[in-house]
């Protein structure tokens, strides 16, 4: 009986697996000339993929570094909005996908919102953007970012509320 | 030229600070070596004593009252002598003394020169240059987690604390190339968190000062100036400075004289243009886990954005 306690000790203690920090990225890839792939509803052909990022805690932590180094908080604060939309709420005007995220960022939008393209890797931009979705709480919480750097003026994003989001087809600016 | 490069010890002080730690240190030493050798004397003398009566109990109640006030003087002795060092080197430092605000981050450390006129503050990154037998400033704080500043020669730890400035001075005694690292486990590269302090005579100092103070140089060739071009354009800008170019971003190292410098990557590689070529092209080889992304270019390419930064003096 002993001996079988002992192996099962030992067996879970080896079925704990550590999460992977992925280093090896492959930076700039060439990419075609932009295409239009709004996704009205619906899924997109890449969400599996850039999803990935969403269950790693590694990735979001870093998502959420480079969301303050290529100052992203420069518009759109820490979540909240100011210059850009907030990011935190549950409107989105071009897509909550993360791979319509990750467009937004490589792609840029129209009243502001700069293209990346060439400026920042792949792998990063999928991290910011699992970063972006994880504000409103779209990440899994197990994996979300527990504490901020700056001053905290909202729970951390382990701590938020998921919301559910909705698209709303014109920036709140048009709307009013 | 320059200074000669010192190994790293605490117990070759180069200043005033190190010179009382390392003191300190040796009185500890050698006190603690003295109650070893005596405690191993007296268990020796037990273990070969032919007699095999028992002790008396007077003699027994003496030897260990003797040992606890042994111990308990020792002890204070050093409270008090670690007392007089903590205020000697925590003394409040002169005017007239250089400031310098370290701040550290993930892996390496981000030295900026204050100055009243904020045209003429200089900002680099892993080394340091200061001026033989004047007090230094350093302001110390962190971008992300603790770490700690350490240079053995010039004086003990200082940890750097997220969102908390703390402050201390140093000054070193005699001109070298004095090596410090992290002394705070910090992540994955913690240990490649080095930084070089260069002590140099005033004149020397001035002269360096003055020429980081300059805006990064023109490219002057074909092959500099494709390399140029090709860092403003690509994802170097997004966290890279250098002064006189577009290039104004702060996540990373100041690259304004990056040539000038001994190292890349806080102490990793030796800067010749084969590890610069390497670094840029995939950093993850050469340090896992650091910031910076792989950068996937041609070889020409690479050749002419090494070129570039390899003219940055």
């Amino acid at each position: 009986m002993k001996v079988v306690m002992a192996i099962l000790a030992v067996s879970v203690l080896v079925a704990c697996e550590r999460e992977k920090r992925e280093f090896h990225q492959s930076g700039i890839v060439p990419q075609t000339t932009p295409v239009t792939d709004l996704y009205p509803g619906g899924g997109t052909p890449h969400a599996a993929e850039r999803s990935k990022y969403e269950g790693n805690a590694y990735a979001l932590s870093q998502g959420k570094m480079l969301f303050s180094a290529y100052n992203c908080t420069g518009c759109h604060a820490n979540g909240g909005g100011g210059m850009g939309p907030a990011l935190m709420d549950d409107q989105w005007i071009y897509g909550y996908e993360p791979d319509q995220v990750y467009k937004s960022i490589l792609e840029g939008r129209p009243n502001g919102m700069p293209t990346f393209r060439g400026k920042i890797p792949d792998e990063q931009l999928g991290e910011i953007a699992a970063y972006v979705r994880s504000l409103s709480g779209q990440a899994p919480k197990a994996a979300a970012p527990g504490r901020d750097d700056h001053m905290s003026g909202k729970p951390a994003e382990s701590s938020t509320e998921k919301r559910s989001p909705k698209i709303s087809a014109l920036p709140p600016s048009a709307v009013q | 030229m320059g200074p000669a490069t010192v190994a790293q010890s605490a117990l070759d002080p180069a200043g005033p600070q190190a010179a009382q730690l390392s003191h300190l240190w040796w009185v500890m030493f050698w006190v603690c070596t003295s109650v070893f050798l005596v405690v191993i004397a007296i268990v020796a003398s037990a273990v070969l004593r032919r007699n095999s009566e028992p002790t008396p109990d007077r003699l027994l109640t003496g030897s260990v009252a003797f040992g606890v006030g042994a111990t308990v003087a020792i002890l204070f002795g050093f409270l008090v002598i670690s007392f007089i060092t903590g205020r000697a080197v925590a003394s409040t430092v002169d005017a007239g003394a250089v400031t310098i605000t370290v701040t550290g981050q993930q892996w390496w450390w981000n030295v900026e020169y204050i100055d009243p006129a904020p045209n003429l503050r200089v900002r680099t990154a892993n080394e340091i240059h200061i001026p033989v037998g004047r007090p230094i400033v350093f302001n110390l704080a962190s971008r992300d987690v603790i770490h700690s500043f350490w240079v053995p020669n010039l004086h003990g730890k200082r940890d750097l604390i997220p969102g908390y400035q703390t402050s201390f001075w140093l000054q070193a005694d005699r001109p070298g190339v004095y090596r410090g690292q992290c002394a705070e486990f910090c992540g994955h590269q913690h240990a490649w968190m080095a930084l070089y302090v260069t002590a140099e005579s005033d004149a020397e100092y001035k002269r360096w000062l003055a020429a980081q103070r300059e805006p990064a140089v023109e490219p002057g060739s074909d092959i500099t100036r494709r390399g140029q071009e090709l860092f403003l354009k690509s994802t170097c800008t997004q966290c890279h400075t250098i002064r006189g170019t577009i290039a104004g971003a702060v996540s990373g190292p100041d690259l304004t004289h990056v040539a000038s410098r001994g190292s890349l990557a806080a102490g990793t590689l030796s800067n010749t243009r084969e590890h610069i070529e390497r670094w840029v092209r995939d950093p993850q080889q050469a340090k896992p886990g650091n910031r910076m992304p792989p950068n996937a270019m041609s070889d020409d390419d690479l050749h002419a954005l090494s070129a570039y930064l390899e003219s940055l003096k």
